[in-house]
């Protein structure tokens, strides 16, 4: 794979294959586990991801993840309240599930027992010398839920996925399959305390029929890394919403793969990034079109103050026979100080002739002559910018168009905003 | 109330000096109409009277109620009580019209020592001023300005200013974009604002206006200075000679 010299390992790297030495004999899996977890840990050898790999341009994790914090086994992370008041709480805690909640039309397992008995294996990593994120996680996960729910069920009280730590490390997944019309909301939340190293990933397959809204909620403390990663497959005359908010973080990437693989089927990316501090924080998304007749609109909007660093890379892929496709994408960047800095990629690969496909991207600053408006009336300088802040990002998180949903995340903005503006 | 003298201001990016030398008193209850050609200052010096960072002012002072108000942002003016319902009205996406009342009017009551206005209070007042303009309140669940036509724009800064309660109103072209009746209703809302504690600066081009919002005194302005004042008389001689005569006779 790599030609050249192997450089010298990073601590990061390795600290990463020491451990699994350590630790694999007390993972969860059967031989099929255990094989893609020693191709994993192989693949770490060949070093963490440079901005050389294509995928990694603009976040050099070799770099950027110089070192990680060790297990902690003592760690026990407690449940949080959930954001929406009355959702089921699934909570994993420092790594580990604690509890299995009863819910009608979900079957529920652990992921503990889903690698023990292998049938987990065919979701990890597949020797994709690019998906660090899928190795780092394939080596050391341990637990997490598997929801199946049921054909046709409504599942009208959200699910709320909740992956807590106290620092140290933590790598979780969270498979679900939502069966032929069945209808749910899941958020997962991504928090805790401390330096950590967070991996979460999560494959989500929705059947025909079926809508599905998922909403992340990423909210890490200033010196914890969070390595998410959603894959998502599509069937026909789907629905499938992804909403995120990444408030949170030292070092983050978020990838999102998505298969509309069925016809007449539709995805809905909305996602909030609120960056700060020294935070750097990438989103990456490569959407494949490969069924005739779908549609999908992708609105990222991001805020960025201090030194933070953002990243989006989104890659809309239109295979040859999904015609009548229909994907817009748009990226914008409200940027408050002269450090901060956002790059943004959109990529168009279109192999049908009959599409309508579209990206853009802005960056803008805070518009003077909105702020003097506002402050002729009385508004004083920081709370007019915080309203013209929550204007850039109202549109967005309006488009849930759960009124709930909408204010539980508007409030987590004013936290933010409180903290941050 | 207001005091402006010997004012000089410039564009800020460009150094371009638009204020040369402005001097201009304005007392508690006097309704001080602005006239003058384009390019003469007017709009400069609404701006810099509510604080606009874009303009500097680099010599003379603006005197309110005694107190210079240079050092003070655009929100402390406001605060204290200095209005300016602009000539074109920032359309904001995402600011909900109602939100932005709100926010504005509860600035203002804490920054002066009041207690907040709940909400029921705030919809009761707003409905009434609507009331008064004849403004549909459907529009108020917009965002602020977004897709209102000219004249609702005029309306909704005239609507802000009746809730805000300013001391001093300063009215920049609030006539351009009105047709007649709309006129008639914003000059019936500003006159119900006129009192003994409260003192206006209508700046217009034209005479029209100030048919329905009469002035207690007119000042010409011209390249950035006063150059004649009067009574209403003065407009009425500026609508039928034109201001070539007065700016001529300045020169």
């Amino acid at each position: 794979m790599n030609v050249h010299a192997t450089p010298q390992m990073t601590a990061a790297e390795q600290a990463l294959i020491d451990t699994y030495g350590q630790l694999f004999s007390d993972l969860p899996g059967d031989t099929a586990v255990v094989v893609r977890r020693d191709e994993a840990v192989e693949a770490l050898k060949s070093g963490l991801p440079t901005r050389r790999v294509e995928a990694w341009h603009y976040t050099d994790l070799r770099r950027l993840l110089s070192t990680v914090p060790a297990f902690d086994p003592l760690a026990r992370a407690k449940e949080q309240p959930a954001l929406l008041s009355g959702a089921t709480v699934l909570p994993v805690l420092s790594g580990t599930v604690t509890s299995m909640p009863q819910i009608e039309g979900v079957a529920i397992r652990r992921i503990f027992d889903r690698l023990s008995d292998g049938s987990l294996a065919a979701q990890l990593f597949d020797g994709d010398a690019a998906d660090a994120i899928g190795a780092i996680n394939t080596a050391f996960v341990g637990d997490g839920y598997a929801l199946d729910i049921a054909e046709g069920a409504e599942i009208a009280k959200p699910i709320e996925l909740q992956n807590l730590h106290e620092g140290g490390q933590t790598h979780v997944r969270f498979a679900t399959h939502a069966g032929r019309n069945s209808r749910a909301t899941i958020v997962e939340r991504q928090t805790g305390t401390g330096e950590a190293l967070v991996s979460a990933i999560s494959h989500i397959t929705v059947e025909d029929g079926a809508e599905l809204t998922w909403i992340i909620l990423q909210e890490q403390p200033d010196d914890a890394t969070f390595l998410g990663q959603t894959n998502i497959e599509i069937g026909a005359d789907a629905k499938f919403t992804l909403f995120f908010m990444n408030a949170g973080g030292k070092l983050v990437r978020q990838e999102v793969t998505v298969n509309v693989a069925g016809e007449g089927s539709e995805f809905i990316l909305r996602g909030v990034n609120l960056l700060a501090g020294g935070t750097h924080c990438d989103v990456t998304m490569v959407l494949d079109h490969a069924a005739a007749n779908t549609v999908s609109t992708e609105v990222i909007r991001n805020v960025v103050t201090d030194q933070a660093k953002g990243v989006f890379q989104g890659q809309i892929r239109v295979a040859r026979e999904a015609q009548k496709t229909d994907a817009k994408m748009a990226c914008n960047t409200l940027l408050l100080t002269d450090e901060g800095e956002f790059s943004a990629k959109p990529e168009l690969e279109i192999f049908a002739d009959d599409v309508a496909c579209g990206h853009g991207a802005t960056v803008t600053e805070i518009d003077q002559g909105h702020l003097f408006y506002l402050m002729a009336r009385g508004i004083d300088e920081k709370t007019a910018r915080g309203l013209l802040v929550r204007a850039f990002l109202a549109e967005v998180i309006e488009d849930l168009e759960n009124e709930a949903m909408v204010e539980a995340l508007e409030e987590k903005l004013t936290a933010w905003f409180a903290t941050h503006g | 109330m207001l005091e402006i003298k010997n004012l000089h201001a410039r564009v800020a990016e460009t150094g371009t000096e638009i204020i040369r030398g402005l001097d201009l008193t304005v007392k508690a209850g006097e309704v001080a109409a602005i006239m003058g050609p384009n390019g003469s200052g007017k709009s400069t010096l609404s701006y810099v009277l509510a604080g606009r960072p874009d303009y500097e002012v680099t010599d003379g002072d603006i005197l309110y109620d005694g107190q210079s108000i240079l050092e003070m942002d655009p929100a402390e003016r406001a605060a204290a009580g200095v209005f300016l319902a602009f000539q074109y009205p920032m359309e904001i996406p995402g600011v909900a019209t109602m939100e932005f009342l709100k926010v504005a009017i509860n600035s203002q009551r804490r920054a002066r020592g009041d207690a907040e206005l709940k909400i029921p209070d705030l919809l009761k007042k707003v409905k009434e001023a609507a009331g008064t303009l004849e403004m549909d309140m459907a529009m108020l669940k917009r965002p602020l300005n977004v897709g209102f036509s000219g004249g609702e724009k005029k309306r909704a800064e005239i609507l802000q200013m009746m809730l805000l309660e300013p001391k001093l109103c300063v009215l920049d072209e609030t006539d351009s974009g009105l047709d007649i009746d709309a006129l008639k209703i914003v000059a019936d809302g500003v006159n119900a604002l006129r009192s003994p504690e409260r003192a206006m600066v209508v700046i217009t081009h034209y005479q029209r206006l100030l048919d329905y919002i009469v002035p207690d005194t007119v000042h010409v302005l011209s390249r950035g200075r006063v150059v004649k004042s009067g009574d209403k008389g003065l407009a009425l001689e500026l609508e039928k000679n034109g201001y070539a005569g007065v700016v001529g006779e300045a020169a």
